[in-house]
């Protein structure tokens, strides 16, 4: 976990896709229409919103205002298109390419180079998140993305 | 302000459910960690359905996977059809069969409007799409009379808010890998109040729900009795919950054979006897404790084909170099963590992950009773798959004025 240096109140929600500029992203703010609360780490500040319908979306925005890993829990899943935004297409076409190796149900990971897609739970109640490692700050752990 | 205030009243919950959960776990009025009674499988009976655990549907090389056959009739009629192959899925409600395994042609569900409704069902790394219709659902002498379920897989363009999940399309044999779904969980329906909710901006309503004119798809206010339900919940009689009862294995079968029995505490052959109940929250979850941290996000579900625990960080358990969903030990490992209720009810639950390389390399087995992966979404939880069903009998109630959110006991 990482120190939280402050906690902030917004009145306009915004939100970013991974990969995103933060500064770029006011246009996004009507689709998940919610409270947001940001949290400052060490070298990152954790953009929290929580959804209409019961979802909460954590951005983490590295200090160079970029959105180098989200994350995700609610009772149906976000709108990933949203959330992945240029990561949506290898997202997609990497899950379908996964779910061909074996036949069976069981979370969903996706490990590639450029992009990490993990996703578990079930029917009303799901929880992931995405990172794009080599944009990860130094000094961040994975585990603190969730 | 608000949201402050929702952050320092979650504070204060965590903190009281933190107190809650210790005073649980150290009472021993309510802990069960002694060595089980001798199992005993049903095998006979008006609510006995026979399950197997199997490859499946020919082809197919399902791995843990239970089967169930089901039929459906056109609602007041002898017009049936017996599906087979259909997967046995406790973590989702509500009967789901692939229109290119049905031959009968079911009643449409309409909305108001008169306009066919849909359906976009999300799970964990696919989707179903296609029709709401209705059906009398028959197993063992149960009868589900005119029962919502969805028919996966039409012609209807699938609109852009079920794309956008990125999750892969199941609507064929060789995607969904059986014939159906029958989900009986926890839950009545599948989505619950929240698809009753009214839609437009800020709405509450995840819009899993569709009305398809010709004209295309748009989201629409499906009310509870409507939705896609959870068959049990509409049986005359047993309609409480089930009891999934499978024997144990031990190393890797090609089959076993076990019962889906139906109503808990309803008939003779369906008491709780001396099985702990773990209540389950408003998510359908509940907490599992593993070296001294609590997972509060876990799961039991019929329908993951393994165990998937914490990640190979937490576990020390290294990944398959060939296949990072499934966990790869040089030697057999043994797990113990501890269940506890939302009623404060605990158990500690022994297990073992076998190398998945190892077990797969026999290709005549598809049965395993130490799989096991990792659980890998965030937060880390464990999701109780099939292999927790083996040699214990696994009761799964359905949400009630008693039990809000349901429970499990074994």
């Amino acid at each position: 976990m990482g120190a939280v240096l402050a906690i902030v109140s917004f009145g306009l929600p915004a939100w970013a896709a991974l990969g995103g500029d933060i500064a770029s992203v006011q246009a996004d703010q009507l689709h998940m229409q919610g409270s947001l609360r940001a949290t400052t780490a060490a070298s990152y500040t954790v953009h929290e919103i929580q959804g209409a319908t019961g979802a909460v979306v954590r951005e983490y925005v590295s200090s160079a205002g970029k959105v180098f890993a989200v994350a995700w829990q609610g009772p149906w899943p976000p709108d990933m298109r949203q959330l992945l935004g240029s990561y949506f297409e290898q997202y997609r076409q990497a899950a379908k390419a996964q779910s061909r190796v074996r036949i069976g149900r069981r979370p969903l990971m996706i490990q590639q180079p450029g992009l990490v897609v993990q996703i578990g739970g079930h029917p009303r109640s799901f929880a992931g998140r995405a990172y794009v490692p080599e944009m990860l700050p130094s000094g961040v752990r994975v585990e603190e993305i969730q | 302000m608000r949201s402050l205030r929702t952050f320092l009243v979650f504070a204060i919950f965590t903190a009281f459910a933190f107190l809650v959960g210790c005073g649980g776990s150290s009472s021993s009025s309510s802990s069960s960690s002694s060595s089980p009674p001798p199992q005993t499988i049903v095998s006979s009976g008006a609510n006995v359905a026979p399950i197997s655990v199997n490859s499946g549907a020919p082809g197919i090389g399902y791995v843990n996977g239970a089967f169930a056959s089901v039929t459906v009739c056109i609602p007041g009629t002898s017009n049936c059809q017996t599906i087979d192959d259909v997967l046995v899925d406790t973590g989702s409600s509500g009967l789901r069969i692939l229109s290119s395994a049905l031959t009968l042609v079911l009643t449409q569900q309409d909305a108001s409007d008169g306009n066919p409704v849909f359906e976009c069902f999300p799970f964990v790394s696919s989707y179903t799409w296609g029709p709401v219709q209705t059906a009398d659902v028959e197993m063992a002498s149960e009868k589900a009379s005119s029962t919502p379920i969805q028919v996966i897989g039409t012609n209807t363009t699938v609109p852009s808010g079920c794309l956008d999940f990125g999750l892969t399309s199941s609507d064929t044999l060789d995607t969904l890998g059986a014939n159906g779904i029958l989900g009986i969980g926890l839950f009545a329906q599948d989505c619950g109040s929240g698809c009753a909710l009214p839609l437009g901006s800020n709405s509450q309503n995840p819009g899993l729900y569709y009305e398809c004119p010709s004209s295309g798809c748009a989201e629409v206010v499906e009310n509870t009795a409507q939705q896609v339900s959870n068959p049990v919940t509409l049986f005359a009689t047993d309609n409480n919950g089930i009891i999934i009862e499978l024997p144990a294995v031990s190393g890797g079968e090609p089959s076993v054979s076990g019962s889906l029995v139906f109503g808990i505490g309803t008939q003779s052959n369906n008491g709780l006897g001396g099985a702990t109940v773990y209540t389950a929250d408003t998510d359908g979850n509940f907490t599992t404790t593993y070296s001294g941290a609590a997972y509060s996000s876990s799961f039991i579900d019929s329908g993951s084909n393994g165990f998937f625990f914490l990640d190979s960080s937490t576990t020390g358990i290294p990944e398959c170099s060939d296949q990072p969903d499934f966990y790869c030990p040089s030697s057999t490992t043994n797990i113990s963590a501890t269940n506890q209720g939302a009623n404060g009810a605990s158990g500690t639950v022994n297990f073992s992950v076998a190398n998945a390389d190892t077990l797969f390399a026999n290709q005549a087995d598809f049965v395993y009773g130490d799989l096991g992966g990792e659980y890998s979404g965030s937060p880390l939880a464990f999701d109780w798959g099939l292999p927790f069903f083996f040699g214990r009998n696994v009761f799964t109630a359905i949400q009630s004025t008693s039990y809000p959110n349901g429970y499990w006991a074994y």
